[in-house]
């Protein structure tokens, strides 16, 4: 395959950017998108040129490094796919491909096409952890957890966490990912205690970096594991349930 | 090989300075984007109300100039020997203005925040997958249905447009005015910008709610659509007919 790129291509966080093209011939359509990138950047170092920087780690489309707005969709055209796992296969010859970073005023950008999506570990943080040693695992099936329960918060946990999400989004809001971290707790048994407390830091976290949910509905397209809005719906829910009852809480603290 | 360290840029947004006070728990809500979407689903439900009632009142003009007048007088004596006259109107009409003010409130706040979240947009063209031309346009169709509704409630209700007002002479005032070949015209535009952001509107409060249940879900982007294309059937209609002929005292 012979592939025209248009890359984003930005030198640092605060200098401007610009898109640079470059011919990428003889591209096997068996190549993933990442080693197609690879590859060209293989052939910029050989001819002196700084290669492209983007993300990638795993490559097995489990960690939610890679990113890449490829052609104006958030990991390319490819549904529940992430950019690692996207083949060349999907495109024609001859085709231009556009290549641009996420774009959030939270993700900034980093260089060329990797942006920092650290804006993601605030709100993780905000819903809690604990640092003392809490003893091994329980017995795996301590707590019984109804099928569908188990279900659904496997479907919220899916999550890898990798903004596609916000990316797609036509308002950088960051519902779809936040809604998946606090479903997959607040679903379960194991969840419940901190259940509202959680929910109310996690999204009071969130709208200090992201925008608001019109639900356009862009960002359960642009999953590449397809997480659907209905965690979003339930997410909106329990917030209103934490405002209720966090202030309950609080009026009993002396 | 590309030097090792990067320059991160300062992460985006610092967190507010000091922590608000706690305030009452609708204004504690209101705060946050959640909670102004929550604002914006219940009063555009308020307003979905009007807009039905306001349409099936007005269909009273297909039976002629009596039952027409006949009506609007009836809003102004409801409930009339418990409440003096035209108060349950008033009471209706400030919890309208109440809705429209936190609707738009709401809108314009969270539109700036949306905007502040992407500083740079894409270069590229955006390909969009799930977001429609109506969810797009929602701030450019509910400004037009804004700017409409002031229209509107000079030209029906404060001081006419041009055309011979009579105060209270409710049906000779639609023949008056939408008899006019471009008023006709603006009041068909209207109504299909409010039939585009109903479609959305009707649909996108069933999440911002938190109503999102399997039994009914497939059921949401029905309920939106026909819950639209009844009122712009219905709104279209009007200035159609008195163009037409078919509504008016000539």
């Amino acid at each position: 395959m012979d592939l025209t790129l248009q890359v984003w291509r930005q030198d640092g966080p605060t200098t401007s950017g610009r898109f640079e093209t470059y011919a990428a011939p003889g591209i096997s359509e068996d190549m993933s998108f990442l080693e197609m990138l690879d590859v060209v950047n293989e052939r910029l170092a050989a001819d002196g040129k700084e290669p492209i920087t983007f993300d990638h780690d795993c490559r097995e489309g489990i960690c939610g490094t890679c990113s890449l707005m490829i052609n104006g969709k958030a990991h390319g055209p490819e549904r529940g796919t992430a950019t690692c796992q996207l083949h060349m296969r999907k495109f024609n010859d001859g085709d231009t491909i556009v290549i641009e970073p996420w774009r959030a005023t939270a993700f900034p950008i980093i260089k060329d096409l990797m942006v920092d999506r650290s804006a993601f570990d605030r709100i993780v943080e905000a819903g809690g952890y604990i640092t003392v040693a809490a003893g091994s695992a329980p017995d795996a099936n301590l707590i019984p957890v109804p099928k569908p329960v188990a279900d659904a918060a496997m479907d919220a946990a899916a999550c890898i966490g990798c903004g596609a999400c916000v990316a797609a989004c036509p308002n950088s809001a960051a519902q779809l990912f936040t809604s998946a971290k606090v479903a997959h707790l607040n679903l379960l048994p194991q969840g419940q205690s901190e259940r509202y407390a959680r929910t109310e830091a996690m999204v009071d976290t969130m709208e200090q970096y992201f925008g608001s949910c019109t639900n356009h509905g862009e960002c359960q397209e642009a999953c590449p594991k397809e997480i659907p809005i209905d965690f979003i719906a339930t997410m909106n829910k329990d917030y209103l349930r934490a405002k209720l009852k966090n202030r309950r809480y609080l009026s009993r603290t002396p | 090989m590309a030097s090792t360290t990067v320059a991160r840029a300062a992460t985006s947004r610092p967190a507010p300075q000091k922590p608000k006070r706690r305030a009452p728990l609708p204004i504690e809500l209101y705060r946050s984007a959640v909670g102004k979407k929550y604002v914006m689903a219940i009063t555009g439900i308020a307003l979905m109300g009007f807009v039905f009632f306001h349409m099936l009142g007005n269909l009273k003009m297909y039976l002629g100039p009596g039952h027409f007048n006949e009506y609007a007088e009836w809003l102004r004596t409801l409930l009339v020997p418990f409440l003096p006259r035209t108060t349950t109107l008033w009471l209706m009409r400030i919890g309208l203005i109440v809705a429209f003010a936190l609707h738009i409130h709401a809108a314009y706040s969270l539109t700036r925040m949306n905007h502040a979240a992407r500083n740079t947009k894409y270069q590229g063209r955006r390909d969009y997958v799930a977001a429609n031309y109506a969810s797009r346009t929602m701030r450019w169709s509910g400004i037009i249905v804004g700017l409409f509704i002031v229209w509107h409630l000079f030209d029906l209700s404060w001081t006419g447009t041009g055309y011979t007002f009579v105060r209270g002479a409710v049906y000779e005032n639609v023949d008056g005015s939408l008899s006019r070949i471009p008023v006709g015209i603006l009041y068909v535009v209207a109504n299909i910008a409010l039939g585009f952001h109903l479609f959305h509107g009707a649909w996108s409060l069933f999440q911002s709610m938190g109503w999102n249940n399997p039994r009914f879900n497939r059921w949401r982007r029905d309920f939106a659509a026909i819950f639209a294309a009844i009122i712009v059937v219905g709104n279209v209609s009007f200035p159609l007919a008195v163009m037409a002929g078919v509504v008016g005292v000539g």
